[in-house]
Order: structure tokens, then sequence, then C-alpha cells
């Protein structure tokens, strides 16, 4: 079976189609325990994102901020291993029939092998991989095992991006550009600033993928402020927490899946 | 006129442009710090092109620092070391105890050239962490240390200095809680306030330049003593040792030598509880490739690349990574590493300090204990220089505790 990159351009496409900006969610494998990430990373989809991307929880998460490490330390602690998380992407793509990305640090799948894991990764129906601490320098083995095996290599643009580095980075990248919106590790903000849509601007002028924003937004109104100027939001912390803070795991589905629709709402509302 | 102290770019020992030692280095770090990474290297290769720049450090390093080291023949600890001849390079005597200063007052010069306001650093033992805060009290510099809390608790010593220096100390909490955690953190503060912030790395590890940086700022070291051993002995050492964390001592005095294909580079790693309990910081003899803070290098991982927690008694050597030089040196042959364990250590170091008046760090120490077993193996006609990295004030708690020295009441 080939990687779902087609599926994941469709929906992106088709987000445009409709005038309006796609919503990606993130969750961390494993977290509060595997299934229990299935039946939340469902709901996510159920309750209005378009995309799921699956975290694969590393011992050393330099790029998240406490609340993604919270999560990983709970799924690393809960043993989840690289096959759950390939099993987490399979569940939730044949359950929801959407594209799922997997987003992790560069060494699990290095040490795995980047043949074998973009394999796996395919097989299980996912759509792609974010490799946020693998520059495009670095990037040549994983981006030719993932496009034999019909898998995105989303790679991340940053504010601190000059011009001609934008234009390296998204010629090499597939899928669609991850812009962080500021300098900074994960976590919910107060506001997103307007480094974000400056960037998606130099971003646009270089590329014609999608440009997708995330870091920092957590609610309705951040992701319509953000869907005013990019092709998607991506959200990760704000569903974390939701998790992190409810007090049985059917409250935490609820919240999710809440979350998820007001989101969903905020994506349509724009301009 | 040429500098007696910053000796950078050794012929034949550059990496690559891409930052690797044959299959090691590289530069695995986040789009976010590509800009900064960049603005470190290209600033520093405007340095050494710029006499003004040597000749400020050198300035340092004799006025400040007290360079060059003394080398001390240690004939009473000799003794218990098959009768060879020891020496050992006294970095421990350099202003703030440690051979860190080298370093830190490089990139703190670096710093001011590059105009950024503020330094922030990781630290294990607290040695490179008060160096740090003191290079940043001399040049006005503000200044945040990230220290493992267990290693806060271990070396509260250094916490004290740092915080008298007027560096504000960060206990991290994540994972281990100890070196690697803290870098894990100063990584973290550095993407967020990049504009203004240097990230004043530590060891010979991390994204290039910083291998190659770090190196270049500790070659006096090796350079240093290899000239005093040839006044001193008449003759080259047949092994030369060091304790390797990070690995940034040893490359100091190793890389000297490495054209002396008769000198044997011996790295001594922390075998903690002994390799066989799986209780270490043993990197570069038990571990496997991967990539940890920004290079390739040998580091402790699992199976799904997960890096495992090191355990040391040393906290400066209490790390799951190695630099990436150390890695080429290992698989070339050219360098050879052992593991010395923590009770090892702690007898080398007792010993020292009872036949020559000199008490040195525990980290050191896992060099001195490794120059006790390759003494005895080279038999009196041996002659050895091992580098004495740092001094033991900060070590005096823990050592107390092991070998109860505290009276009764006074230990908690």
């Amino acid at each position: 079976m080939t990687g779902t990159i087609g599926l994941l351009n469709d929906v992106l496409a088709g987000a445009r189609a409709e005038n309006r900006a796609a919503l990606v969610g993130y969750l961390p494998a494993g977290f509060p325990t595997v299934d229990d990430g299935v039946r939340a990373m469902t709901a996510m989809i159920e309750g209005g994102c378009d995309i799921v991307e699956v975290g694969l929880p590393h011992s050393d998460p330099v790029l998240d901020g406490p609340v993604i490490q919270t999560a990983d330390d709970i799924a690393l602690r809960g043993g989840v291993r690289i096959a759950d998380v390939i099993r987490t992407v399979g569940e939730v793509h044949r359950a929801t029939g959407a594209p799922i990305l997997c987003m992790t640090y560069w060494n699990p799948v290095d040490h795995y092998g980047a043949e074998r894991f973009a394999a796996d990764l395919a097989a299980a129906g996912g759509a792609g991989c974010i490799l946020p601490d693998l520059p495009v320098e670095e990037s040549d083995a994983w981006r030719k095992a993932a496009e034999q095996h019909g898998l995105a290599t989303v790679f991340v643009v940053a504010p601190s991006s000059r011009d001609e580095r934008l234009a390296k980075i998204t010629a090499a990248g597939s899928g669609f550009v991850y812009a962080a919106s500021l300098m900074g590790v994960t976590g919910t903000r107060e506001s997103v600033g307007r480094e974000a849509q400056d960037l998606v601007r130099r971003t646009r002028a270089v590329t014609e993928l999608p440009v997708c924003v995330g870091l920092g937004v957590s609610d309705a109104a951040q992701a319509a402020e953000v869907a005013g100027f990019a092709d998607g939001v991506i959200v990760g912390s704000a569903f974390v927490k939701r998790l992190l803070d409810a007090p049985d795991p059917d409250s935490g589905l609820a919240a999710v899946r809440a979350l998820a629709g007001d989101l969903a709402a905020g994506v349509r509302r724009h301009g | 006129m040429p500098s007696d102290f910053f000796l950078p770019d050794p012929e034949g020992q550059v990496p690559t442009t891409a930052g690797y030692f044959g299959a090691f280095g590289g530069k695995f770090i986040p789009e976010a710090l590509v800009a900064a990474v960049d603005e470190v290297a290209a600033e520093y290769e405007k340095a050494k092109a710029d006499p003004s720049f040597a000749a400020e450090l050198d300035d340092l390093m004799v006025n400040y620092t007290g360079r060059p080291s003394a080398l001390t023949e240690v004939p009473r600890f000799a003794e218990h070391a098959g009768g060879a001849r020891v020496f050992l390079k006294r970095e421990d005597l350099n202003h703030t105890g440690s051979h860190k200063i080298n370093n830190v007052l490089g990139q703190a010069l670096l710093t001011k050239r590059m105009g950024k306001t503020r330094v922030i650093a990781e630290t294990g033992a607290g040695q490179h962490g008060v160096a740090t805060a003191t290079a940043c009290a001399l040049f006005g510099l503000e200044c945040t240390i990230y220290m493992g809390e267990v290693d806060t608790e271990r070396q509260a010593l250094n916490v004290a200095r740092m915080r008298m220096l007027g560096a504000e100390v960060v206990a991290v909490r994540s994972g281990s809680r100890t070196l690697k955690d803290a870098i894990n953190e100063a990584f973290r503060d550095w993407v967020a306030n990049v504009d203004r912030t240097h990230y004043l790395f530590g060891t010979v590890a991390g994204p290039h330049p910083f291998p190659a940086l770090v190196r270049d700022f500790h070659r006096v070291i090796g350079v240093e003593a290899r000239r005093q051993i040839l006044e001193r002995a008449g003759r080259l050492p047949d092994a030369a040792l060091a304790c390797v964390g990070g690995g940034s001592n040893a490359i100091g005095l190793f890389h000297a030598f490495l054209p002396d294909a008769g000198v044997r580079l011996v790295g001594c790693e922390p075998g903690g509880h002994g390799v066989e309990t799986g209780e270490h910081a043993a990197t570069l003899t038990q571990g496997t490739p991967g990539i940890l803070h920004g290079s390739r290098s040998y580091v402790l991982q699992d199976e799904d690349g997960q890096i495992t927690e090191p355990y040391s008694i040393s906290a400066g050597l209490d790390y799951p990574g190695i630099g990436p030089e150390h890695s080429y040196l290992k698989d070339t042959g050219r360098a050879e590493y052992r593991a010395v364990t923590d009770d090892d250590a702690m007898q080398a170091l007792r010993l020292l300090s009872r036949t020559e008046g000199i008490i040195p760090a525990i980290e050191s120490a896992h060099a001195l204990a490794g120059a006790l077993e390759v003494g005895r193996e080279l038999g009196p006609d041996g002659l050895l220089l091992v580098n004495l990295s740092g001094r033991g004030d900060k070590d005096m708690d823990t050592a107390a505790r092991y070998f109860g020295l505290y009276d009764e009441g006074v230990a908690k």
C-alpha cells in the first residue's frame, strides 16, 4: 500500500475550493494511552479537523513547550513504541478516511531506518511526515524514501528564515509548508503576531504549496484570524491541554471534540 | 604576531563545510535556529581573520585566566601507577577552577562582536556555568544558566557562585533532570530569544560550528602541555589521558598529539556503577550512532531511538552524548576510550589528594583512575600526561558523604 499524499493534497485543495482554511489537529500517540489516543484523534476529525498530525513522542523534545512535554512523558512512561504510533496512524485513518501525518524528531526515524519508517507509515495509510529538527540540507535520504512510498515531506519555516532559504526549503517539500507563527516552542499563546502573516506572505511568494500556520493557536478567534491569511491552521497544545485537564477519559474526548468544532467554525468565519 | 593561545584550524583536522568529522557531526537543528547558528559560524570566521580578536583573547588568557597553566609531576601518586612518570596538566589552576574558561572567554568575545546582550548556557557540574557567569560579569552581559535539578543539588556550591556572579540559575525539572535536560531547556530558550541571545555552548558537541569552535578555544591545553612535557621529560608521553563527558577537555588535550602516532590518546568515560549494571554514561564504549543536540555522534539510546537516562556520580560527565570528533577518533582508532567506575574515580580522587595535596574534580578523577590502569600496563618506563581539568572544591559534599568525612550530626 502506498502513502496517501494524494489524499492530503485533495483535502487541502478542497478547503481552498470552499474558500476556507484547513484545520489541522495534533496529538501525541500513546497519550493518555494508545487506544484513548486513537479515540481522541478520531474525535478531532469527527469534531471538524480536516487533517491530523500524530506525534511520535521523543525523550528529548527540544521544540516542545511544557504541555506537549508532559504528554510525551506520559506516553513514554506508558511504554509507547514506534509500532504503536504506526498503528495509531492506521486506525485513525481507517476510522475517518482523513489524511494522517506523523510528526516527530529525526533520531527515532533515523534509528528505525528512514526507508523502513517510510514503508511502515505508508502501509498504515499515512500521508506524510513532519520532522522539525531535520534541516533540508540533511534530508536527502528521508525525502527519497518518502517520495518512493507516496508520503509528503512537510518542512517547517520560521520568521527568521530568509527569502532564499524559504525558496530552497519549499522546493524540497511537499504536501504543505508548516509556517511557525513565532520564534519559540509549542504552546498556547495569547495572540498570534504579525510575524506569522509576514512569513506566510514571503512563503507564498516562492511556492505554490499551501501554507499552514502553527504554534500558539488555541481558540476559534485565533483560528479565524490565521485563516484570514493562511491555507491552514495547526493546533496542538490546546488539544493536549483538554486531555490533560479532563477529570476522566470521556469528558476529555468531549472537550477535544468541542474544541475541534469551535476551531472548525473559526476557520470558516474569516473574511 | 601569531597568537600564543588561540590556535584555530589545525591542518588536516578541520570538519567539512557541512560540519562533518567522517560520518559524525552535521547540523540537525530547527529552522528557527539556522540563521543564528549560521551567524555564529560567520562571526567566528571573521574573528579568526581579525588579529585584534586573537590579541584580546591572548591578553585575557594571560592576565585574567592565568595561562599558561602549570605542568606538575606527581611522583608520590605515580608510585601507584606501576612506577610510570605522571605529569598533570593543571587546568584546575585556571581562574574559575577548570578548563571551561578557555572556551567561555572566546565565545564571550564573539557574543560582543555579534552585538548580543544576553548569554545562556547549560551546565552539569556547574564549571561551565561558573565560567560563563564570570565572563558575563566581566563583559556586562545578562546571563541565564540552565542546570538539571539533580545537579543543582549535588553541586550547590557552584549554584551559589553563579548567583554571586549575577547570573540567573534555572533548575530544570524535565527528563532525567541532569545535563541533557539542561541543554534541551537552553535550546528552547534560544529559539524564543535568539535575536539578542547567544547560546554559549559548553562542550565540543552540538550543531556545527560548535564542535570545531569549542575545540579551537581548548587546543591551547594540548599545545602547552606538549611543549611543557618535551622540556621536562625530554620526550613525548606514551599516553595522554583525559575524562570525557561531552569531551571538551579531552579534545583540547588530544589535539596537539594527533599527528604523534606514538602517543596513545585515552579518553576515560563515566562507568557509573559499572557498565554491566546499565547505570553509566559510557557513551563511546556502550552507545550507538544517533542524533542528539544537533549532531550525529555516539549516543545512549534504546531500540526506538529514545535517549536513555545516563548515570554518573560526576555531574559533569553525566551525559548520554559525546562530541562528534571523539566518535570519529574512536572509529578511526586514533583514540581509545575506556569506562571508569564511580568507585575507581573516587579512590583516585582521594589518592591524589593524599599523595600530592591536589584535590581534583570528580570528573578529572576519572582520568586519574585511567592513568593508574594505563601506568600499570606500561610499567616503570612509562610516561603519562593527564589533564587535570578541574579542581574538586565543588565536589566536597559528594566526597564527604562518599567517604564519611562529616562529623556525626553534620551530614544531612
